[in-house]
């Protein structure tokens, strides 16, 4: 324990099992995902050795050369050569090589070599090489290569032991070579020769699924059926679990209140926090199947195929097919879809992402959703088989899409730089989702909602409850209290802007905390509505509440407005700080904005004269 | 003849990449994937709509290519066709 910490950083290709094997050794648990580009920013951790000796643990985005090519590569590059801005240079490289796509793997082993830093090199997945048939004689690549060569197994308990007992010991720093990058070439072929026997090039069903998968029709119609079924199913499969949900915390709210006196107290409890944060707590289950359909997708190795098929029709909107699995993960939240872009090589192509993520509806806004299509859209089966508010909520999602498609091919007609994109994208081999694996990641994404909702909604609720109900009304006052809060009056002068709409004035002053966190706006209407009325309102009753309360003029325009509002604080500082300029955050924020305004006006106006 | 012009299930082998303009990124980047001299690839299949991007099997890896791209590769005539 004298020694100061060994510093050890993992490279390699990407979708070698880095991170699998990082959150092995210092038990994270950090996105391992089946896609090249899961790693985007490098992640720090730490482990003990077996001789007592700590290691500090670097995990680094995945790379196929030194010669970066995006800005994930780049940080790769910097922290290897030893550039990086308050980094030193790593004492050792773990190198990780697929064992089942030596090929190209072994070509950035050989480049890693060069580096003047010792190397061992981690061939990892070596179940699935076994699997397949392939064997590789260790000793013969160790000896070719003159660099320590452990077997590893990153998704199995005890499969990077032997990893961890040979760091442990002294690593030589490898021969110096100065082959030229042909060269390399040429020496993986040697190696391959000298070292690996493989009965095939591929795997045998990545073939076979890829035959249906990949192909032009039942390819394409697979992809839609695939979307089509995760939001039907986040709509009718959740229903049930969502009851339940409200059920529980409507006794919660009656039984706590029935026991309070009278008073401010009372009234934050009820309206704020049941009224409030329940309305929100409600939609844990449909954000978990959401999260379900996304967390398999994305091990199964289907996603590069997903975008394999829509780049062409992406490339025409003026994206490209790496923008597939960024704008994906934004369903779920823009802020990792936004991190996510910096797998694009293209910086066009990748503001492009960066700008329309917040366009792909996010789980927060499935709240507002969910309550506005529950309270106005009847229950009705279409067609006999299609759930009506199930349609809906789809068509709301491809609204969304629809408009970044557009947005995109905008900002494609207004660039003048028209070189050529790049796209060059690996599929990789299918793999089943491991049941565990999905359950820990159902866990924490429950985990985190359930702490955003303990935390920051929670906070902004109560923040707008007292805001809802200082200063207390005059002696003698008629009206709800509410009236004569801050709120109220907030809520009155942002309705001058928001009338034209058709939004009253509890939505204009719910809209105000939903810029921090979007669901708030579903918490802050439960407690505004609370407050105004006469009789005692719980979080269950909000839709009913609403669904007399607003003509459904006011509710479409609502919908609307969520498709485009930029009302997300955090995904603007996330745009700032991926493209580095404030510029970028006013245009985003502008047209965002600009088109929600125009859009809910347009709805508002017609539903109108429609409704009469 | 080059590789986005071969067609889908067949082998060839590999005889350069081409630079276009100068100090190509794609080019390179290319050749760092193993599109190299006396490399096999074969075309797996096409993207349905304008048959774009093309699926390019090489060495063990298979990488979806733009056609302009995959224009970059220049192939062997003996094992065109094959
Ligand atoms: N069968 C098997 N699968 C593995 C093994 N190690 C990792 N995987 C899977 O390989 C995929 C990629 O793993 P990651 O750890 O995300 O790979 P990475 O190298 O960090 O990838 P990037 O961050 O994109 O560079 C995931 O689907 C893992 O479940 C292994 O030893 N055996
Ligand atoms: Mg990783």
């Amino acid at each position: 324990m004298s020694t100061e910490a060994l510093r050890i950083a993992l490279v390699g290709n990407p979708n070698c099992g880095k991170t699998a094997l990082f959150n092995l050794l210092t038990g994270s648990r950090q996105k391992v995902a089946n896609y090249a580009g899961v790693t985007v920013e490098r992640k720090q951790g730490r482990y003990t050795a077996p001789s007592g000796r700590v290691v500090d643990l670097l995990d680094l985005p995945g790379a196929y050369s030194l010669d970066a090519a995006s800005p994930d590569e780049a940080i790769t590059r910097d922290v290897c050569l030893g550039i990086a801005a308050g980094e030193t240079r790593p004492d050792l490289l773990v190198c990780v090589a697929d064992a089942t796509n030596l090929r190209l793997h072994l070509r950035f082993v050989l480049e890693v070599r060069r580096l003047g830093l010792p190397v061992v090199l981690a061939l990892n997945m070596m179940d699935a090489a076994s699997r397949r048939g392939i064997r590789i004689d260790i000793a013969a690549l160790e000896r070719e290569l003159g660099i320590p060569v452990i077997e590893t197994v990153a998704v199995r308990r005890a499969g990077a032991k032997a990893l961890v007992e040979r760091l442990d010991l002294a690593v030589p720093l490898p021969a110096m070579t100065s082959a030229s990058d042909a060269d390399l070439h040429a020496e993986v072929r040697q190696l391959l020769r000298a070292a690996v026997s493989m009965p095939s090039r591929t795997a045998a069903t990545d073939d076979a699924i890829d035959r249906v998968a990949l192909h032009p029709v039942w390819g394409l119609i697979l992809l839609a059926g695939l979307m089509f079924l995760i939001f039907q199913s986040v709509f009718s499969w959740a229903g049930p679990l969502m009851e339940g949900i409200e059920g529980g915390i409507k006794l919660l709210g009656e039984w706590s209140v029935a026991t309070l006196p009278d008073g401010p107290l009372r009234s934050l409890l009820n309206d704020g926090v049941f009224a409030g944060i329940g309305g929100v707590l409600v939609f844990l289950p449909q954000i978990l199947i959401l999260f379900l359909f996304i967390l398999a997708l994305e091990e199964s190795g289907y996603l590069p195929r997903a975008a394999f098929l829509l780049d062409r029709l992406m490339f025409k909107a003026g994206l490209s097919g790496r923008s597939f699995i960024p704008l994906l993960s934004s369903f779920a939240c823009a802020i990792p879809g936004i991190m996510a872009t910096r797998s694009i090589q293209d910086p066009r192509d990748r503001l492009t992402t960066i700008m329309v993520a917040p366009l792909m509806t996010c789980s927060a806004r499935l709240p507002v959703y969910t309550l506005l299509i529950g309270a106005f859209i009847p229950q009705r089966t279409v067609a006999g088989l299609f759930n009506l508010q199930g349609i809906v909520l789809f068509a709301l999602y491809v609204a969304g899409i629809a408009s970044a498609l557009g947005v995109a091919f905008v900002m494609k007609r207004l660039r003048r730089d028209r070189s050529e994109h790049a796209l060059m994208l690996e599929l990789p081999s299918y793999r089943w989702p491991h049941p565990r694996d999905l359950a820990i990641g159902l866990w924490e994404r429950g985990w985190i909602f359930i702490r955003r909702v303990g935390g920051i909604i929670l906070a902004l609720t109560i923040l707008l409850w007292f805001l809802s109900s200082y200063p207390a009304p005059p002696e003698g006052a008629t009206g709800p209290a509410i009236d004569y809060s801050l709120a109220g009056r907030i809520g009155r002068w942002l309705e001058v802007v928001f009338a034209p709409i058709g939004f009253n004035w509890q939505i204009s002053i719910a809209l105000v905390p939903g810029l921090a966190a979007r669901e708030v706006a579903v918490s802050a209407l439960g407690t505004v509505y609370a407050l105004s009325g006469s009789d005692e309102t719980v979080a269950a009753a909000l839709g009913p509440l609403i669904a007399v309360e607003w003509p459904l003029a006011t509710a479409l325009s609502l919908l609307v407005w969520f498709i485009f509002a930029p009302q997300c604080l955090s995904t603007l500082a996330v745009i700032r700080r991926e493209t580095n300029s404030w510029r970028n955050v006013w245009i985003a924020a502008g047209y965002l904005f600009g088109l929600a305004y125009v859009a809910s006006f347009i709805t508002f106006q017609i539903t109108r004269v429609l409704s009469g | 003849m080059r590789l986005s012009e071969l067609l889908p299930g067949n082998t060839a082998v590999v005889r350069e990449v081409e630079d276009v303009g100068s100090a190509d990124p794609i080019a390179r980047r290319l050749r760092d994937l193993g599109f190299v001299a006396g490399e096999p690839v074969r075309l797996v299949t096409r993207g349905p709509v304008g048959g774009d991007p093309l699926l390019v099997q090489i060495g063990f890896t298979r990488f979806a290519l733009r056609r302009s791209e995959a224009a970059r590769v220049w192939l062997q005539s003996d094992g065109a066709g094959a």
